[in-house]
């Protein structure tokens, strides 16, 4: 079940450098893709209550979640959701990471004092059980994270909130 | 439905930059896989092709462009992909041509190159995440797997040292599989001591970035049988998608896999999975995952599989071997192509032809299993001899 040995033979080892020197035939090309995302409804209340400082979710009156993102359709039951609900900005770390890379992969300089990416699936406290975001942790030692540590979000300043996930800087413990 | 059988395979060595370009790895594969059973392309009466992301490559419309490799001109011919659960839809997809008795023979070629994507192609994945809720925070698919494997640890209270064992199992496995690329001698504490990545995921937890393809030959059973004297039948399909808001699924177990294994059991009549497969190629791109998948495939009780591991189950020895190929931890990790070697080491197995990797007690039948999407998808293969 293998091809002939030559193909380990004619193999090539690149690295990026060589590609970036012009060492190797490469194509230069930087693609200039933007997009202007329609966020609908229910992703579009979600990001404006974020610039208020709040975190809102939507019901369903079939199967009672309190769902965060919100969203105009369960996905579970297939009706249109109902209420909207505002919950709260603390709850529990269901489950998280310490990473050593970015997300190209890239090493983080952790040597050098950098420290690891601690992002983590959050259960908001007031929607249903089990309803997670994803975000990151901080101010705090990332090796003492836990499961079902408390945790409350971590706002930027009203005048620098865009309506974006990115308005709450991160999640920290609280006791 | 019409019974389909497995009647030739071919796989290229897995190799990260490799230099052969992705059509030609696909072509490679493909005539490796008809010349296995004597056929010839004129013989064939559809294709279907497995390929991942287009942005490994850069081509948009990466189907298409396999197609010359693939050899598809000129013929019937349909491209699949649901990310790294891709490899084994593959055999699913040519079995709908087959089964549904509009063709009688088709080929299935999957094919990967991940290298191309400079400086790495983990960069490629950003935009499979809600581009809302989720790309603003530049998640990576490292993250979120060893989110998932750690939701799997403090729920079982399993312990890194004892799953980096699939590390250690699938890399000596791989010694013996002429395709591989990271086959190794190995120990825990080497696992322990790698890089770490994004903890509890070392280096040495993870599959590597590969170039490679695979292909495998379908037919009818009327042909089939005058093919060859030992088809390996496709006898249980199934796959299935839990939801993208993966934020709100409880990780610690694999729902999208038991509703597919279910599917894939019920058609094949297996009512005791632990019992009646002898052999099985579960998805380990992470080494938890092989775990994760066993429980999944309901090979194991949930909680259990890490004590199992331990005690050399699921060696090649074992009451259950796992991955005798060396996995996607030995043998390497061309997404599509990686899921489909696992198909063809399960054909090799249970035509007692896998020669330094054939396990003992004359099997005869084997699962395997593919994940992917935003850990979402689950397809499963059930084969008999």
């Amino acid at each position: 079940m293998i091809t002939d040995k030559e193909v380990l033979k004619t193999a090539t080892k690149l690295s990026a450098e060589e590609i970036q020197k012009g060492k190797v035939l490469s194509v230069k090309w930087t693609p200039n893709l933007k997009y202007a995302w329609d966020n609908g409804p229910a992703i579009g209340r979600y990001l404006a209550e974020l610039k208020n400082g709040k975190i809102i979710g939507k019901t369903c009156d079939k199967c009672h979640r309190i769902m965060i993102p919100p969203r105009m359709f369960c996905e579970l039951c297939w009706v249109p959701t109902g209420e909207w609900v505002y919950v709260k900005d603390t709850g529990i770390v269901n489950t998280w990471v310490v990473s050593y890379v970015d997300w190209k992969a890239g090493r983080l300089d952790i040597k050098g004092g950098v420290r690891p990416f601690t992002p983590a699936v959050i259960e908001i406290d007031g929607a249903s059980k089990g309803m997670g975001i994803l975000h990151h942790l901080n101010e705090v030692d990332p090796w003492k994270i836990h499961r079902g540590m408390k945790v409350k979000a971590v706002w930027k300043p009203p005048e620098e909130r865009t309506g974006s996930i990115t308005d709450i800087k991160y999640f920290k413990p609280i006791k | 439905m019409r019974r389909v059988a497995i009647v030739g395979a071919g796989l290229t060595k897995f190799y990260r930059n490799t230099q052969e370009t992705p059509k030609e790895l696909a072509y490679e594969a493909t005539k490796m896989a008809l010349d296995s059973c004597e056929l010839k392309l004129s013989d064939i009466d559809c294709v279907v092709n497995g390929t991942a992301p287009d942005a490994f490559d850069g081509v948009h419309m990466k189907g298409e462009y396999l197609s010359d490799g693939s050899g598809a001109y000129r013929k019937p011919y349909m491209r699949h992909y649901v990310g790294g659960g891709t490899g084994v839809l593959s055999p699913i997809h040519g079995w709908f041509h087959v089964a549904s008795g509009m063709f009688d023979t088709c080929l299935v070629v999957a094919e990967e190159k991940m290298s191309s994507a400079y400086p790495h192609p983990a960069g490629a994945f950003l935009t499979i995440f809600d581009h809302t809720t989720e790309q603003p925070l530049y998640p990576t698919l490292i993250w979120i797997f060893a989110i998932e494997m750690n939701r799997f640890m403090t729920t079982h209270g399993y312990k890194k040292e004892d799953i980096a064992l699939v590390a250690v199992k699938n890399k000596k496995n791989a010694m013996d599989h002429p395709s591989a690329q990271l086959p190794a001698e190995i120990t825990v504490q080497d696992v322990l001591n790698s890089e770490i990545m994004a903890w509890p995921v070392n280096r040495l937890d993870i599959s590597p970035t590969s170039d490679g393809a695979a292909c495998i030959v379908l037919a009818a059973e009327h042909v089939a049988r005058r093919i060859t004297e030992k088809p390996i039948w496709i006898d249980g399909v199934g796959w299935a998608l839990d939801t993208a808001y993966w934020t709100t699924r409880d990780l610690y177990y694999p729902d999208y896999l038991e509703v597919a294994a279910r599917q894939a059991y019920k058609m094949a009549g297996i009512k005791e999975p632990s019992k009646e497969i002898h052999v099985a190629e579960p998805y380990d791109p992470f080494t938890y995952k092989e775990l994760h998948h066993i429980e999944g495939l309901m090979l194991a009780p949930r909680g259990k599989s890490v004590q199992m591991l331990v005690d050399g189950h699921f060696n090649r020895n074992g009451n259950l071997p796992t991955s005798p190929s060396g996995g996607l931890l030995g043998v390497g990790n061309p997404i599509a192509a990686a899921g489909l070697m696992k198909i063809i080491e399960l054909y090799l197995q249970l035509k007692g032809e896998a020669g330094k990797r054939q396990i003992p007690g004359n099997p005869t039948c084997g699962v395997a299993n593919a994940w992917g999407d935003l850990m979402q998808v689950g397809t499963v293969t059930v084969l008999r001899k």
